[in-house]
């Protein structure tokens, strides 16, 4: 074996300075930033104390939410309008070109792929995610061991995309028919079904459904905890009475179950919107966007570090705010629902 | 059900009509029951087999994941080695960045926690103009997608140096600006879970610790942050799984270099890199992998209430 030096840029990290620098300002951030925070919230208490008695009231949460508004507002409000107002703008940012961008962009051959590809993600991943996070919920909840079924399921949650890539780049690892299948799809494909092995990552008709299922995977345990949480909040004497009047398990499942469940799947089922809206690491670290798999977020961040083209990334950027906002508005209606019955 | 139906043509007839439907009864609730533990070991097997898969081609020889499956290895004679472990450890980026990651991922829970859990309890608990609308945008918020901030943001950043490379009193700014960054992306969520848990405190706690002359400030440190105790550590697993398993905002922010690099990062690159050495990313992953599954597995229960108190009351 050649030594890993060979293949690996040996390391040219100073761990002196690493450490010696780093691990000083990472203690001193870990206890001065809470303590700054205390102390601007006494600090300003005090402060607040000596106004006039009526006035007092009005001031104090101001104290208490400026520096949530200040990160948020500087992070989030203020570089999201300066990016939609980019998007009007041609590459170099100083002459305005109104639909100039999203024209150029929506006619791009790329681009229309890109788009497919969102749409497939946005129906499949949600869906799939949900039935199987349905079927395990309501399957595991009838068996003993259902605690360690769910640990175990749920566990991809834990990881990053970039570690679920790498897993699932082995199980879709390709060898030449002459020689023995070790990506274990590609072995039940050859040695179970007699088939040729498949490219799984390079094969447009397979690939963007083999991305899709990486995603699907590491989701999937989310939706069931959920879900699960959800079944077991269904009153047990209502399952009891529907039996009692010989109601069979499927309909008890269609007309009671799944109604019941209905708002969690709905809760659910955006959430796994808003992520395949903005899926990117599985992509990027799978194929980087070739052989037809590109997504908006990973073209995104293309125009903006390979082609520095600002005013691209700007209008990619909006066309993915602008597919969130029917998913926004509905979270925002479900939310003023519930807090309308409280 | 139906595989019950079928089942009992052998029953004496000497027997009650009852007795036989108890019995058929019985039977058929054996069978299905003997299918759904079938069913969901299956479906339990299917779901850990790629994850095994790695785990068990990291501690293979090398090269030996590309001559033959990792399940060829499970039957006897047992060759296993740290080999790939020693190797990526000990020659590649990967243990600065497994620094990095703490270096990131550390601050970068504590501060959107402490600044959330103060604009939180303003949220519950006191009243002002525009309150409500302003956690409404919040909650709207939750569903931006990070894209739209990246470019005014990263041309501030480059404005004021807060870019990597740069010195920050002696810390690389990288690290500065992702822990703004990611104290700003994760404010809408965390304010959003610890404003639910606080609002369904006790109204008397609160009216009888203002009887007893305490001031908000009191109240905040003595009573609703000792209650608050599992929902903030719910907050915490989350904004640290978050920001350990991030890869875009890194890349962003703070990019590819060793000095900053965190775990995700170097992974990615060691994906291209490699060459023919690709098994070297098997014990690569799991080196990432470590930290959140010790920290998933050892407090999977808050997890768990984190996730539900975040998406079923919304």
């Amino acid at each position: 074996m050649t030594p890993l030096t060979v293949t690996l840029p040996m390391l040219d990290v100073d761990w002196e300075t690493l450490v010696s620098v780093n691990l000083p300002t990472l203690l001193f951030v870990i206890v001065g930033v809470p303590l700054a925070l205390v102390g601007y919230i006494v600090g300003l208490d005090v402060l607040v104390r000596r106004l006039p008695k009526r006035s007092q009231p009005s001031v104090r949460p101001w104290v208490w939410v400026a520096p949530a508004i200040f990160f948020v507002g500087l992070i989030l409000v203020y570089p999201m309008v300066g990016t939609v107002v980019r998007s009007f703008f041609d590459r170099r940012g100083d002459a305005f070109v109104g639909l100039g961008n999203f024209v150029r962009l929506l006619t791009d051959h790329g681009v229309l792929i890109v788009l497919r590809n969102n749409l497939l993600w946005l129906l499949l991943y949600p869906g799939l995610v949900l039935l199987f996070g349905l079927l395990l919920a309501v399957l595991s909840d009838r068996v003993k061991f259902e605690k360690p079924v769910k640990s175990l399921i749920f566990m991809p949650m834990a990881i990053s995309f970039v570690a679920m890539a790498i897993i699932w780049q082995f199980v879709y690892y390709y060898k030449d028919p002459s020689e023995p299948q070790t990506g274990i799809l590609n072995a039940v494909v050859v040695n179970i079904f007699h088939g040729l092995p498949i490219t799984w990552i390079q094969d447009t008709r397979f690939n963007n459904f083999a991305l899709i299922f990486i995603g699907v995977w590491g989701a999937t345990g989310f939706a069931m905890v959920i879900l699960s949480a959800a079944l077991k909040g269904i009153p047990a004497e209502l399952l009891e009475a529907a039996r009692v009047d010989g109601a069979n398990e499927r309909t008890i499942f269609r007309r009671i179950i799944l109604p019941l469940m209905m708002p969690t799947i709905v809760v659910v089922g955006t959430t796994m919107v808003i992520f395949a809206l903005k899926a990117f690491d599985v992509v990027y670290v799978m194929t980087a966007g070739n052989y037809n798999t590109d997504i908006l977020a990973r073209r995104m961040y293309a125009e903006l570090y390979s082609a520095g083209n600002y005013a691209n990334a700007s209008a990619l950027a909006v066309i993915l705010l602008l597919a969130v906002v029917p998913v926004l508005i509905f979270n925002l209606r479900q939310f003023r629902a519930v807090e309308a019955r409280r | 059900m139906s595989v019950a139906t079928a089942a009992p043509p052998a029953t004496p007839p000497a027997r009650s009509k009852a007795a036989r439907t108890r019995w058929s009864q019985r039977l058929s609730a054996n069978v299905s029951s003997a299918g759904l533990n079938v069913a969901v070991l299956a479906l339990t097997l299917a779901w850990i087999v790629p994850t095994l898969g790695l785990l068990i081609n990291s501690f293979r020889p090398g090269g030996a994941f590309n001559t033959s499956g990792w399940w060829t290895a499970l039957a006897p004679p047992f060759n296993f080695t740290l080999d790939s472990y020693r190797a990526v450890l000990g020659a590649s980026d990967l243990a600065p960045s497994f620094f990095n990651s703490f270096m990131i991922t550390i601050p970068a829970t504590i501060i959107p926690t402490a600044v959330a859990a103060f604009a939180a309890y303003a949220f519950s608990w006191m009243r002002f103009w525009g309150r409500d609308w302003i956690f409404l945008a919040l909650v709207g918020l939750l569903a931006v997608p990070l894209q739209v901030t990246f470019i005014p943001l990263l041309t501030l950043a480059v404005h004021m140096g807060l870019t990597s490379g740069n010195n920050f009193f002696g810390l690389n700014a990288g690290f500065l600006a992702v822990w703004i960054a990611h104290t700003g992306y994760g404010l809408p969520f965390a304010i959003y879970l610890l404003a639910n848990f606080f609002r369904v405190l006790p109204q008397d706690l609160f009216e009888s610790a203002e009887i007893d002359g305490a001031g908000p400030v009191t109240v905040f440190f003595r009573l609703v942050l000792p209650l608050s105790v599992p929902a903030i550590a719910s907050l915490v697993i989350f904004q640290f799984l978050w920001v350990w398993n991030d890869l875009l905002v890194a890349l962003i922010y703070v990019g590819g270099t060793p000095e900053v690099a965190p775990l995700t990062v170097t992974l990615t690159n060691l994906v291209g890199g490699l060459g023919q050495h690709i098994e070297y990313l098997t014990a690569a992953a799991f080196v990432s992998m470590v930290v959140p599954l010790i920290v998933f597995f050892a407090l999977q229960r808050y997890f768990v209430r984190g996730i539900l108190a975040g998406s079923v009351k919304g």
